[in-house]
């Protein structure tokens, strides 16, 4: 008996999610891709249901993905093929590869929709590449593991971290060069600009702090650190870190930690900590930033926060080691 | 694609003018020959720890262009103790003050005492816990975990599968019998009882007769592992599957601990295994890893400071500023008190990463990593205010 009305329910679920996907095409809703390192695939969830719609494969060992300018593209850096991969988000088919130098780990799109600023991790290089043409525009030297890549939003910078130098590397965009590079704390993973251009933040993995250098004079304004009662300091190791769009807000994933940290973007203030799953590395809004989405690597799931009431709402099971967010517009 | 190489690099070169500041680094290797040992057919790499140098000179430079600074490696693998003797008046001679030494203990300590207060000197090559613990010399930092650390690491893990009761077999030799005193002391310290205590004594050829000797030396009360002490790799090769009981053997053979082994790939060290075998043409091993951090952890001090002189590397290198990512997870330091790096252990077969000590419950009122290893309590050294 007790088994029937189980196999009842589970049909019931089944069939539910077959209507959450059929509405998943439905033009309201948002969908997240989210890389799963371990698996060689992308988990699509859609944000109205909250449920995972599909699963695709795609290239080996799939880590940093974003999107085109016109949000129709995802780019995917499939780490252990050597190449960037493009899929068309309406038929999510990967229609062409581009090339990227070896080990693409991170990578950053310039506002210009074209220039794509790619880190090489083995080879020590920042490679740009054409995203029309599909030509290497340049190839950079910088530190040893290259890592975090941003692209400041008027287009005039674009900064890459290495994890061993523990540096910032500053690359003129207009020129292709190197115009400077500042010393920050062990490993710096991620850098994020502000959406007005005028400071960068930069998260150091193992130094276990975030750095805020203002851009003009690439002076480095603030350093702190983080503290979350019960856990170790040497477990706090921040990686990702996303701005709200108004400027107030910072959020900065604190890796083994397995807490969000939410900052005062303004006076740097550690505002609240927020448990999520185990190994939190990266992070996207949706388009109005109501739901920020957390990659939670070691229980293989998303974090789902609702970020006007800072509470993580659910979570998500995605495929093994979940690496990389982003979340777009229906498809 | 090429071009475009060849093309970045000329206007790097354009961009940053001759260097400023040079750093020689002076690393000396000399390690006994084993002996005849019985186990032969997977000999040790010669090269091991010189390479370890050459990539961590590599990745200083990589950093210190940007900052004008280039780092040159002096390396000499010797044949005699003498030779290591007059390479280090060479390298004095020449200038250089900041010394990585791969050397037994007796030797290093000499070298150490001919080099001066005025030099930084990192062992790289002895695991001697009285290095740490009574003869502390304060120009002298550890790069390489003492047998102590390593010892802890394997009687946490063991605590925490609580396999507590084990039966131990000590190789004929001092070194040997310096592990075997580190594994009680270990012991004692992590609740792990030693039922059983054997000196290895054979000399017929286990190649042969390992499958009817070693079960029943092996005998001797339910123990849940055996653990071998045999350092140079005699017969430890061979107790694995041929004991009494059917237990799992740990120690210097069977699951070991490591400073590093080619099978860790979490917290990027798949980049420096990579790096590393580009550069070596084979996997990295601990020794090369003690040697590599012993060269980072100058190239830090350098880069932070802007200075080169020992003693401004020696005070920051053991100051609260400093600190080493060295893809193990967490950040290194060096202990104030006898200059030993802080590190996580590996537990290792052959062909994987079983754990990494300290394991979880272990507590430390300061870090964890200092439950491996004299703590400042059991050590009699205090260099850093010694030289204040």
């Amino acid at each position: 008996m007790k088994n029937k009305n189980h196999a009842r329910l589970k049909r019931h679920a089944f069939s539910f999610t077959v209507l959450a996907a059929l509405f998943a095409g439905n033009a309201f809703a948002e969908l997240a891709y989210v890389s799963n390192e371990k698996d060689d695939t992308l988990s699509v969830i859609d944000l109205a249901s909250l449920e995972v719609v599909d699963t695709i494969a795609v290239g080996k060992r799939p880590r940093g993905i974003l999107l085109s300018g016109d949000k129709t593209l995802l780019y995917i850096c499939a780490s252990d093929d050597d190449t960037v991969q493009v899929m068309d988000l309406k038929t999510r088919k990967i229609i062409h590869t581009l090339p990227s130098g070896e080990d693409p780990e991170q990578f950053a799109l310039s506002p210009n929709n074209r220039h794509l600023y790619i880190s090489n991790e083995d080879d020590a290089i920042v490679t740009v590449v054409d995203v029309q043409t599909r030509e290497v525009l340049a190839q950079i030297e910088v530190g040893v593991e290259p890592e975090g890549m941003a692209v400041s939003p008027d287009g005039k910078w674009a900064v890459n971290t290495t994890e061993t130098s523990n540096m910032l590397h500053w690359i003129d965009t207009t020129t292709l060069k190197l115009a400077d590079s500042t010393v920050v704390d062990q490993r710096p993973r991620h850098v994020e600009f502000t959406h007005d251009s005028k400071r960068l933040w930069a998260s150091s993995e193992i130094g276990g702090t975030v750095t805020v250098v203002d851009v003009e004079s690439r002076e480095v304004l603030t350093n702190f650190s983080f503290k979350i009662p019960g856990v170790h300091p040497d477990k706090i190791q921040p990686v990702g870190i996303k701005l709200s769009e108004d400027g107030k807000r910072a959020f900065v994933a604190l890796g083994p930690a397995n807490h969000i940290a939410v900052i005062d973007a303004n006076t740097f203030e550690i505002l609240d900590y927020l448990l999520v799953g185990g190994r939190v590395w990266h992070m996207d809004f949706n388009a109005d930033e109501s739901l920020l989405l957390t990659t939670n690597g070691v229980t293989g799931d998303v974090s789902v926060i609702d970020v006007a009431d800072l509470k993580v709402t659910k979570s998500i099971k995605v495929g093994r080691y979940p690496w990389g967010v982003v979340v777009t517009p229906d498809a | 694609m090429r071009q475009t190489l060849i093309f970045s690099l000329t206007l790097l070169v354009a961009a940053f003018p001759v260097s400023a500041m040079d750093i020689n680094i002076g690393y000396i290797q000399w390690q006994p020959d084993r002996g005849p040992v019985l186990s032969t057919t997977i000999p040790e790499p010669e090269d091991s720890g010189l390479r370890g140098a050459e990539l961590a000179i590599e990745d200083n430079n990589s950093t210190g262009r940007f900052l004008n600074q280039a780092y040159q490696l002096d390396s000499v693998t010797t044949e005699s103790p003498e030779q290591a003797r007059s390479e280090l008046a060479r390298m004095q001679k020449a200038g250089i003050d900041l010394l990585v030494l791969n050397v037994p203990a007796d030797l290093l300590r000499e070298l150490t005492s001919a080099a001066g207060d005025e030099t930084l000197i990192f062992n790289a090559g002895a695991t001697d816990d009285d290095l740490r613990t009574d003869n502390c010399q304060p120009q002298l930092l550890h790069t390489v975990p003492s047998r102590a650390m390593l010892t802890d690491a394997l009687a946490q893990w063991l605590a925490r599968r609580q396999w507590q009761d084990v039966f131990l077999i000590v190789g004929p030799t001092t070194d040997d019998k310096a592990w075997a005193t580190a594994f009680h002391r270990a012991a004692k310290r992590f609740g792990v009882k030693i039922l059983e205590e054997k000196p290895w004594t054979f000399n017929a050829d286990l190649r042969r007769t390992a499958s009817s000797e070693l079960p029943r030396f092996t005998q001797g009360g339910d123990y849940d592992a055996v653990v071998v002490a045999d350092e140079r790799g005699d017969f430890g090769e061979y107790v694995p599957f041929n004991t009494w009981l059917p237990r799992p053997v740990v120690g210097t053979q069977g699951m070991s601990p490591e400073a590093w082994h080619r099978s860790l790939e979490n917290w990027g060290a798949g980049q420096l295994q990579s790096r590393f075998e580009t550069l070596a043409k084979r996997p990295m091993n601990s020794s090369d890893y003690a040697v590599w951090a012993a060269v980072r952890a100058i190239g830090e001090g350098v880069i932070r400071t802007k200075k080169a002189a020992a003693p401004v590397l020696r005070s920051y290198l053991l100051s609260d500023d400093f600190q080493l990512s060295g893809f193990k997870g967490t950040k290194l330091t060096f202990r104030t008190w006898n200059g030993q790096l802080r590190q996580p252990i590996l537990l290792v077969h052959p062909r994987a990463l079983v754990s990494v000590s300290p394991q979880e419950g272990f507590l430390h009122q300061k870090t964890e990593l200092d439950t491996l290893g004299y703590d400042e309590p059991e050590s009699r050294c205090q260099i850093r205010e010694g030289n204040e």
